[in-house]
């Protein structure tokens, strides 16, 4: 396949609050939490901020690092998150629109719990290599939401990266892509409920080991490799605990993860997480290096790629957006009270 | 409910800042006009389409303390013009930045964030804000 | 063209009037002034009223037919015209009435401004008053009305143009006269540290440097100049009505810390008074916020660009201070500011003080006066001079 990632983008929000601020509210440990969770912080979107706004921001940066691309050559925008603001109306035309990319295109917006992006990635890989189109864009975004109290308070976080996928002047190239999937209800969320419910301990080792595990050893079969024949690591991190175990289970050093693992700095991203992971490990990644990545949705499934950066890389203009160091710089820490007002959960007066 | 179609056909100049340019006298303008106010009738017909640059510095500010129901979760929130560094005025919030700290001639891009929505079941609407250029 | 005169002016209280409809308050100020101007009100043949928002604040459209319906005016079938100019819709009524008069086209025309508030909520209107700004690239962009001028207020002082207390001072200045005006909305004196310490409402400014929500009606009649003595002694010439537009936005001007529209409508106006601005002794100004007034008064030509300000802070333009007395009425801030019936109320006040009958705040010997009503953010701007006969 020649085809791979041609451009990409990152955005998080500038707003953190601590665990320890989320436990003191509930009387429960926060801090405990956190380090049992292994995040030491979360991100949190402004009021004014949702999908459409992280995944436009996360886009526009990966269109200035191509300034050469013409927005007009992008045949398909996907945009996956389980945080979309309509239920019905896509978040994926409203992007396209403000990256230029309309009229001239597909859309669609995809939901698959945190792997939506990585499956929107699969999608674009698959419409280019056929030779439909020239560019697709591969968005994996969310602007998450924890029960006030639930564990998941601690770590639903929001952020987003892109990635316009290709087959000329590729800076990584995806060597191999492929799937394990599974009907596994580890983790859900009806229709017109405002949180998600889970099975507990169920979504460990039924669900995102199991699914990891088994779309690593199928990708190290497919491409005859061991875990040593990579630089990077990325894997689906919904805490900074998940990820460290399934790289030592699979023979990964912490070396290996290091880099792509900003769960415990910014929490869980969702379908934003592994496309966050992979930006920030392209971030410093030179000619040659190989990534290997796992994502993980609950529901349950697993995509895994097989990268290797090329030389095309020294060409890439990658100061023209801010890399992940500088996203993260800086951020504004909030109390519990403004949290909760960003986040919508105090009852405003209605008109 | 607002209406759908007003605010969708300024989705253009809201989310992608275009405005016009007078082929004639090579003036820009935003918002987009039909009519060049400095050529009038020869410009009729003839005004381009023009991206407004992204990037500009604040001329004048204020912290806006009663606001509008839907702007209620920010207060207090900085409203500001910014001339962007095309030579054009434009008027927008300005976001992630703390009141404190904005100052006449700080260096600001646009950014694309909701503006408000239709209340719990209407329209989203989307459009630019300004954010400090770090 | 007819030289005009003024021959009779009524206003009603303007405040929280809670036990007046519309209804009331728009013909309340007519009656006044029709029997101030001694006439038995069939000689009226065209009415004109400033009325910038009632199909929002009482859901009444078609408030010309109300008017003319509640005044009487309708069984004679005289044709009464709205105007709506944000808040100049009652300088641009007086204008569109003097025009008809000096046209020759009627002889007794009554202009009316009224304006029914209360009747909404303090959110609804405010989002009402936005909307005199551009509503699609100001009003939606989140800047409220307010925060408009206070981010000409934030340039002013950045330019070295006002201080901060220079500018707040256009509201003491206002209270002080309000005092003395058993009509106003506020009849009390506020000091400067009110004004500064006021609860905020856009950096930098607070409540007090902003006029009120207020109910209430102005009329005055208007006849041929070479008519007035057949009815009064007590009537005032108009010497000068100017009007002048300007961009909506105010993010489209090239300065925005004097209004352009003021400049070109005064040096009209004063033109076609024959006179300058030192001839003024006596001006009514659109202080719907501080800013404004101080602006007002530097556009006006009253003082030099950056001095206008301690003028004020001075207490220079109090009644009996100086040459020239401003907003002697209470002005926006102090008399009250029903929209669409300032500019009309304006013209009464002045009118008034021609005509010796201001009572505690007559400014002494006034000769000429002048009104100055602004609609949006300097969008349109009225200059209307009266002279003493």
């Amino acid at each position: 396949m020649d085809a791979g990632i041609v451009s990409y983008g990152a955005y998080v929000p500038r707003y953190r609050i601590l665990p320890e601020t989320i436990g003191n509210v509930w009387g429960a440990d926060g801090k405990g939490m956190g380090k049992g969770l292994y995040i030491n912080q979360k991100s949190v979107p402004s009021p004014d901020e949702d999908v459409v706004t992280i995944a436009t921001e996360a886009a526009r940066n990966m269109m200035a690092r191509v300034p050469e691309v013409n927005p007009k050559d992008i045949g398909a925008v996907y945009i996956g998150s389980e945080s979309h603001p309509y239920a019905v109306k896509p978040t994926s035309t409203i992007v396209a629109e403000a990256i230029d990319a309309t009229p001239a295109m597909t859309a669609a917006d995809l939901e698959f719990a945190c792997k939506a992006g990585t499956a929107a990635i699969q999608i674009c890989l698959g419409m280019v290599s056929s030779g439909m189109m020239k560019y697709g864009v591969a968005i994996g975004a969310d602007t998450s939401q924890g029960a006030p109290g639930d564990a998941l308070e601690y770590s639903a976080s929001a952020g987003g990266a892109a990635y316009l996928i290709g087959t000329e002047k590729v800076i990584a190239k995806v060597n191999k892509t492929l799937s394990f999937t599974t009907d596994t209800p580890d983790f859900w969320r009806r229709e017109g409920q405002p949180y998600p419910k889970h099975g507990g301990r169920f979504t460990g080792e039924p669900a995102y080991f199991r699914h990891i595990t088994s779309a690593a050893k199928m990708l190290f079969e497919a491409m005859g490799t061991k875990p040593e024949d990579y630089k990077y690591a990325v894997f689906h991190q919904p805490n900074g605990k998940f990820p460290t175990r399934v790289a030592a289970q699979l023979g990964f050093t912490p070396d290996q993860i290091e880099r792509g693992l900003l769960t415990p700095n910014i929490g869980n991203t969702y379908s934003g997480a592994v496309p966050l992971g992979l930006s920030a490990v392209l971030d410093i990644a030179e000619p040659g290096d190989r990534i290997f990545v796992v994502s993980y949705g609950s529901g349950a499934g697993s995509d895994a790629f097989d990268i290797t950066v090329t030389d095309e890389i020294k060409n890439y203009k990658k100061e023209n957006a801010p890399v992940m160091d500088k996203i993260l710089e800086n951020p504004v820490y909030i109390d519990y009270a403004t949290y909760a007002k960003f986040k919508g959960k105090i009852v405003m007066p209605q008109e | 409910m607002s209406s759908v179609a007003r605010e969708w056909r300024e989705i253009p100049g809201r989310y992608n800042l275009k405005g016009s340019k007078c082929p004639v006298c090579g003036k820009v303008y935003f918002p987009s006009r039909d009519l060049c106010p400095h050529c009038r009738r020869a410009s009729i017909g003839k005004m381009e389409p023009y991206a407004v640059s992204r990037e500009g510095e604040v001329y004048t500010f204020s912290v806006v303390h009663e606001a509008p129901e839907c702007n209620n979760r920010q207060k207090p929130y900085v409203v500001a013009m910014i001339k962007t560094s095309d030579g054009i005025m434009i008027s927008a919030q300005l976001v992630d930045v703390d009141p404190a700290e904005v100052k006449i001639g700080m260096s600001v891009r646009a950014v694309l964030r909701k503006l408000d929505a239709d209340g719990e079941s209407g329209v989203i609407h989307y459009g630019y804000k300004f954010v400090p250029k770090r | 063209m007819r030289e005009v005169a003024i021959i009779g002016v009524g206003v009603t209280k303007f405040g929280e009037l809670w036990n007046s409809s519309f209804r009331s308050i728009g013909i309340e100020a007519g009656l006044k002034a029709i029997a101030d101007a001694n006439l038995a009100g069939n000689e009226i043949d065209g009415m004109v009223l400033g009325n910038m928002s009632a199909g929002q604040f009482i859901k009444q459209k078609h408030i010309d037919a109300l008017v003319a319906d509640y005044s009487g005016m309708a069984s004679n079938h005289i044709p009464c015209t709205r105007i709506e100019a944000g808040e100049a819709s009652g300088g641009v009524a007086f204008r569109q009435g003097v025009m008809a008069v000096a046209s020759g086209m009627q002889d007794y025309v009554v202009v009316a401004g009224a304006e029914k508030m209360t009747d909404m909520d303090d959110t609804s209107i405010n989002s009402v008053l936005d909307t005199t700004a551009d509503a699609e690239w100001e009003a939606s962009m989140g800047l409220t009305f307010a925060s408009l001028h206070a981010m000409i207020a934030q340039r002013m002082i950045h330019d070295g143009i006002a201080t901060r207390e220079e500018i707040a001072s256009m509201s003491v200045n206002s209270h002080f006269h309000g005092a003395l005006n058993p009509n106003a909305q506020f009849k009390k004196a506020i000091k400067l540290e009110s004004v500064l310490y006021s609860s905020k409402v856009a950096d930098p400014l607070g409540m007090f440097d902003c006029a009120p929500i207020s109910d209430g009606a102005a009329a005055v009649v208007l006849c041929p100049l070479e008519y007035a003595k057949k009815h009064t002694d007590a009537y005032v010439k108009v010497s000068a009505v100017a009007q002048a537009s300007d961009t909506l936005a105010l993010f489209q001007r090239d300065d925005i810390t004097s209004f352009m529209a003021t400049k070109v409508a005064a040096k009209k106006a004063y033109e076609m008074a024959g006179i300058t601005a030192k001839d003024i002794s006596v001006a009514e100004i659109h202080d719907n916020y501080t800013v404004s007034g101080i602006m007002a008064l530097e556009d006006l030509g009253f003082f030099e660009r950056g001095k206008a300000g301690k003028a004020v802070l001075d207490g220079q333009v109090q009644v009996g201070a100086g040459k020239l007395a401003v907003n002697t009425s209470g002005g926006l801030k102090a008399r009250g500011h029903p929209l669409g019936a300032t500019g009309v109320a304006q013209i009464a006040e002045i009118a008034d003080q021609l005509r010796n009958k201001a009572d505690k705040r007559q400014v002494a010997n006034a000769k000429y006066g002048l009104a100055q009503n602004v609609g949006g953010t300097g969008s349109a701007v009225t200059v209307s001079i009266l002279e003493a006969i």
